[in-house]
């Protein structure tokens, strides 16, 4: 039995900066706060009575690691509050960067973060440098997964982080075809190794389960980040411009990000790629469904720790589509679509990474911001981690040992793959026992 | 005899990468300049304090610390002084280090944009009035502006560090 007060100062290998304070008292667990610590940058104030152009650039640097998902989702906002349409060009190009995120910003979490936990170790700087280790395999695997993607990235829209191409309407300039058999090439050999992978991930026992609710986008033609509806546990659907009355926000005192719950029931669910999986499977790439079948079979799941698993399917399904796309599109010249400029509300809801990811923007008749609004997923997932992890503390305290209990809060919440800023750093657990 | 490649040195550059008020996204961008000299910088270069990728870190005795991110309060500015006590050299990475911006957005706010869900942050959470660079809070050796870093002058410095410290 545990008494005392316990404190952890750093939990690293997470996205961004967070707390996490466990009160016990006669052996009980009586509070846990999941604490978000980064501070905030008031961007969607700064935007305001700004011109609607240059918003989307400057939101994008909300987050390092998913910049294009903050780029996309502001565009989305902004061209739906003008009635721009876009093409199907650009439709396209815009999928297959968002191929690239996913491809690299997945594998940075699987392989940097998370990786060391199915290996033993502290850090992937640990990894022996012998070229029989599966760590040593498995870390090479992760460099070239990551730079793939990032090279995507580099070709459609001119950087992995902060692109400067999208912007609204289209492209500043198309991408340049010469360069898509290489990628193609690159992709087809890298299969192989993002289903050996897929199968590390799957064979990892660790287990969680959760309650069963959930949340993401669903477009039933495809397995969809960018266009869909939003979709939960109970099969309710909601347009992406009615998404934020689906949700009740709930101030979190200890916390510099707000929660959710859903508004009408209060209960806390869980966005990210194991919500898509759960949900979406059967809209994977044909070659995703056919390769990755047996690790498929386990969705859907309430095991938090699929979530690693079902990142890494979600690798091997951008792979196969952004063999498609770059195989099959014929590049033509195009300029931005524009239209005249007028006052208007609009909603640009994505699937970042880490789940769904709300913008709102509201324009004023000489085309400046008038206000705006953003739901990140991690704020979405704060309740749940911290229901979750109140959970494993109440059904393990008397069975495992202080440094077991803390390190499996660490593992759960990578698992979680929470995005602080939305970003990186080290978290800090402080446990107040009594 | 070993080859040159295999020679590791018997003195590694030890350096620490720390972040405070920002996007991040230079320590993205570190994560995937390991792509391509993982081996390079295995050999020359002790990552000593680096939360992104480890839980075993440590303050002592850095050779050089790179910090991206503005400072927002004054217990980040400690955490930024403790740091320079610790570190003989210390580069500010990315524009928020280099030049508070873009963190520093809420410094040009008028009082009457100052909404009470803005005012409730600041004052529950200690907030500095001002979001300062990092410049500001402690004597900075070196500086690698960009949003996120420039790359090449990140490497630059890199090398220049190796260099002192005669590594390689």
């Amino acid at each position: 039995m545990h008494d005392g007060n316990i404190t952890i100062d750093s939990i690293s290998k997470i996205e961004g900066t967070a707390g996490l304070e466990v009160t016990v008292k006669d052996g009980e667990v009586k509070d846990l706060k999941f604490i978000i610590k980064d501070y905030r940058r008031f961007y969607t104030e700064a935007v305001k009575g700004k011109p609607f152009m240059a918003s989307p650039s400057f939101l994008s640097r909300i987050c390092g690691t998913c910049s294009v998902a903050h780029l996309f989702a502001s565009l989305e906002a902004i061209e739906k509050s003008q009635g721009i349409e876009l093409t199907d060009q650009t439709n396209l190009l815009r999928r297959l960067a968002y191929d690239g995120l996913m491809i690299r910003d997945h594998a940075l979490h699987l392989y940097f973060f998370v990786l060391p936990d199915v290996l033993g170790i502290d850090s992937i700087l640990d990894i022996p440098d012998d070229h029989d280790d599966l760590g040593h395999t498995l870390l090479h695997d992760s460099f070239d997964i990551k730079r793939l993607g990032a090279d995507i990235t580099d070709v459609i829209i001119g950087a992995a982080i902060h692109a400067p191409i999208p912007t609204i309407g289209g492209f500043l300039k198309p991408p340049d075809p010469s360069k898509f058999p290489e990628l193609v090439d690159r992709l087809e050999a890298l299969r192989p190794q993002v289903l050996r992978g897929i199968k590390v991930f799957y064979e990892n026992e660790d287990e969680l389960i959760r309650n069963e609710d959930y949340m993401c986008l669903r477009n039933d033609e495809s397995f969809e980040f960018i266009e869909g509806e939003v979709i939960n546990s109970t099969g309710k659907r909601v347009p992406e411009e009615q998404f934020h009355d689906f949700l009740k926000l709930v101030v979190v005192p200890y916390s510099q990000s707000e929660g959710y719950v859903f508004s009408d029931v209060h209960e806390d669910y869980l966005v990210g790629s194991l919500a898509r999986v759960n949900f979406n499977k059967d809209l994977l790439h044909p070659r995703t469904l056919k390769d990755a079948k047996t690790f498929l079979d386990v969705f859907p799941s309430n095991n938090v720790y699929h979530n690693n698993l079902a990142q890494a399917i979600e690798i091997l399904h951008c792979v196969d589509d952004a063999i498609d796309i770059l195989s099959e599109i014929e590049i033509k010249p195009e300029k931005p679509a524009q239209a005249e400029r007028k006052a208007g509300v609009g909603v640009g809801v994505v699937e970042a990474p880490r789940g769904i990811l709300y913008h709102m923007a509201k324009i004023d008749d000489k085309g400046m911001i008038e206000d705006y609004d953003v739901i990140v997923p991690t704020s979405q997932n704060q309740i749940c981690i911290e229901k979750d992890l109140k959970r494993y503390f109440s059904e393990n305290l008397s069975k495992k040992s202080e440094a077991e209990l803390k390190y499996d809060a660490e593992k759960i919440i990578r698992a979680y793959d929470p995005c602080m800023s939305c970003a990186t750093n080290f978290l800090t657990i402080e446990w107040i026992r009594s | 005899m070993d080859s040159v490649d295999t020679i590791v040195p018997s003195k590694k550059l030890a350096i620490g990468w720390f972040s405070f008020t920002c996007s991040e996204d230079s320590t993205i961008l570190l994560t995937e300049l390991l792509n391509d000299h993982w081996d390079e910088w295995k050999k020359v270069i002790e990552f000593r304090h680096l939360r992104s990728l480890k839980t075993q870190n440590s303050l002592k005795d850095l050779d050089v610390a790179f910090i991206e991110g503005a400072v927002s309060s004054e217990k980040q500015a400690d955490e930024v002084r403790e740091i320079r006590n610790n570190s003989k050299y210390v580069v500010a990475v990315g524009s928020c280090a280099c030049t508070g911006l873009p963190s520093s957005s809420r410094n040009d706010f008028l009082s009457e944009e100052m909404n009470e869900k803005m005012k409730f942050y600041m004052n529950h959470f200690n907030y500095s009035d001002k979001v300062k660079k990092l410049a500001d809070v402690i004597k900075v050796d070196d500086m690698v502006e960009g949003c996120p870093m420039n790359v090449e002058v990140f490497l630059t410095v890199v090398d220049k560090y190796l260099d002192i410290f005669k590594i390689k």
